[in-house]
């Protein structure tokens, strides 16, 4: 896969990571891309490593062995300073929930990466604009928007806040973690709806993890967590 | 410029817990800038109080002693200068004037002084400023009296009202028989002169005409007309103030003042005198600025524990920004600026409260401890205090702020409620 990098938002090639400490466990990934524009669902249960492999790939942590790329530049290498810098530019993510910061406006929630990603800033003239074309589109109407702070926001539109922020200044990679689970049935499915709306006119990448396999249908792959990922769990001395 | 709002923000929707730590700082601003104030206040009024006088002599004594009677009214004579040595003195070659000064007996709460009408040209104060009258003048008639401000404030004294002196300073025993009658009123200046009645020597001796030994003669009355008559040259001073003609000559004339043979006397330069004072006055000071840096120091440690307290709440916030793309410093310097925020305003809350205070509080002061408190902009010294403030908000709360950069390491983006 490594002859076709450049068609791949991300890669992840023998990536082997463990936590350190004792009765830590460790998760080594041989084998695993998305290409660009794709959208792929990663199914896994809890405790089946899911949130280890998004801090990796968000380059929170760096794994021991193995390369990770996004958009074909390899991060595993960075210092954690660049690739805290790299994570700002390059990917936007969306949480289950209480994805804002609770005391700040919903505006200021979602420019605050541009504060950390000059190109991402570059790309759009005018922040404020941008913000409120995504919100628009998110359906979220202006007078929530008006609200002081984001913590008077109902749950649904604090993840539709949460999507323009990750969505803002177009992140080639969009990584969204269980993104509707807090939301009733009816609201996941049009919270889909605009999810992948506007990940295509951003013609960003998703990368969405759930547990929920019936949602598999509406991505063009889904993946178990189990086929790509192995755990080892460190047997107390 | 979103990273301070975000602080800003934060800070306002704690506003309780943060509010109640920036009002614990202000109030130990407050205390420690007042502390200042009031110190600094203190020595330049006492500092003010006498100028362009080279210099006191009194009885044997000790220098500050004898500065803080003469001048301060603070304290007693131990012991008198006798008239033949005062005239001595003032005839002496170098002296360009002496002014007698007789204290002794009180009127109300305030301390009779005998000295000739000279005082109220030679005295200066605040740096050569002369004493000047209210209303009325100096005495012309031996029963009259010039008041101090606060004297008149306080007992609602005008022009021609009658007074009566007591004997001593706290006694039952009048001298009623001879009442003066205000002449005067000083305008204030912010030195013990305002709460001086100021009388001529020779009334001094009138008032006393009649006593002996500390105790009125029974059944002896001389009346006012009959004092008139009499040669009322005082027996005894208690101290005098004098210029030299030339200042090269202070140091000699103290010496054989000092050395003098026929009465022990001491005299003593002022300024020197107040340094002396400082130096006692000093071990005071400090403690004062140790204690009010220490309630500094408390309330900066109230905020850290504060932050520290707030710490693991956040740890959801702190993730959110490490996932935005924040770096473990940006949210370790988040939390840092939100101390140094709170320093800052508890800082100027501090500032405006001391101001409040000092409006609030100076009649009260001058009129209980004549202590002239002036309203003025803060010193370098106090601006440097406000600053060190601000900059030990920022070191303590490096603590939480360590302790943030360490769990936003270890959590990551990790979903932690």
């Amino acid at each position: 896969m490594t002859d076709t990098t450049a068609e791949h938002a991300l890669t992840l090639d023998h990536v082997a990571f463990q936590w350190g400490g004792q009765g830590a466990f460790g998760l080594n990934v041989a084998d695993f891309g998305i290409r660009r524009g794709e959208r792929v669902l990663l199914l896994g249960e809890s405790g089946s490593g899911k949130s280890t492999l998004l801090s990796l790939i968000c380059g929170i942590n760096a794994p021991q062995r193995g390369t990770i790329r996004i958009d074909g530049t390899e991060m595993t290498q960075m210092r954690p300073t660049v690739r805290d810098r790299f994570r700002a530019e390059k990917i936007g993510i969306v949480f289950q929930q209480f994805n804002l910061l609770p005391y700040a406006s919903p505006m200021d929630n979602i420019l605050l990466p541009l504060r950390f990603a000059p190109q991402r800033r570059a790309r759009v003239s005018d922040a404020t604009g941008a913000a409120f074309a995504l919100t628009d589109a998110l359906g979220l109407s202006r007078s929530a928007m008006a609200s002081v702070t984001a913590d008077r926001l109902s749950v649904g539109q604090q993840q539709r806040v949460a999507v323009a922020r990750a969505l803002i200044g177009a992140p080639s990679l969009i990584i969204a973690d269980e993104p509707t689970s807090a939301l009733d049935a009816g609201s996941q499915a049009s919270f889909l709806d605009l999810l992948f709306a506007q990940c295509t006119s951003a013609g960003s990448t998703l990368l969405m993890v759930s547990h929920d396999e019936r949602l598999a249908p509406r991505f063009d792959r889904s993946v178990r967590m189990e086929d790509i990922a192995t755990l080892t769990r460190e047997v107390a001395a | 410029m979103i990273l301070l709002r975000l602080a800003l923000r934060s800070l306002v929707a704690r506003s309780l817990t943060v509010g109640l730590t920036i009002f614990a700082v202000a109030l130990s601003v407050t205390l420690f800038l007042g502390v200042e104030k009031v110190r600094t206040g203190a020595k330049a009024s006492f500092g003010d109080t006498i100028s362009d006088t080279d210099l006191i002599v009194g009885a044997r004594s000790g220098s500050v002693q004898l500065l803080l009677y003469s001048v301060f009214r603070i304290g007693n004579a131990t012991n008198n200068v006798s008239w033949e040595s005062y005239q001595e003195i003032a005839a002496r070659p170098e002296v360009d004037w002496i002014v007698p000064i007789s204290l002794g007996d009180s009127h109300r709460q305030f301390r009779v002084m005998g000295t000739t009408a000279e005082y109220f040209e030679r005295y200066k104060y605040r740096g050569g400023r002369d004493l000047e009258f209210a209303e009325g003048r100096a005495f012309d008639d031996l029963f009259d009296a010039v008041i101090g401000a606060d004297v008149a404030a306080a007992l609602g004294y005008g022009v021609d009202d009658p007074l009566v002196v007591a004997h001593g300073l706290a006694s039952f025993a009048n001298h009623d028989n001879q009442p003066f009658r205000v002449a005067g009123i000083l305008a204030k200046t912010g030195t013990p002169v305002d709460r001086t009645v100021i009388v001529s020597l020779e009334a001094i001796e009138a008032i006393h005409v009649d006593w002996q030994g500390g105790a009125q003669v029974p059944g002896q009355v001389t009346t006012p007309d009959e004092i008139r008559a009499m040669q009322l040259t005082p027996g005894a001073i208690t101290a005098a103030m004098i210029g030299v003609k030339s200042r090269l000559q202070i140091f000699a004339l103290q010496r054989s003042i000092n050395t003098y043979p026929d009465e022990p006397l001491l005299a003593v330069l002022p300024g020197v005198a107040l340094q002396e004072l400082w130096g006692i006055v000093g071990i005071a000071e400090t403690a004062l600025v140790a204690v009010s840096g220490m309630v500094v120091a408390t309330a900066l440690l109230g905020m850290a524990a504060m932050i520290f307290s707030g710490l693991n709440e956040r740890r959801r916030e702190m993730a959110i920004l490490r996932a935005v793309g924040a770096r473990p410093r940006t949210v370790m310097g988040l939390l840092m600026l939100e101390a140094v925020l709170m320093a800052a305003i508890a800082a100027l809350l501090g500032i405006a409260l001391l101001y409040a205070g000092l409006w609030l509080m100076r009649p009260y002061v001058d009129a209980e401890f004549g202590l002239y408190l002036p309203i003025e902009g803060l010193s370098l010294r106090e601006v440097l205090v406000v600053i060190a403030v601000i900059c030990a908000a920022a070191v303590t709360s490096l603590f939480p702020a360590v302790r943030a950069y360490r769990l936003s390491l270890s959590d990551g983006m990790t979903v932690r409620n």
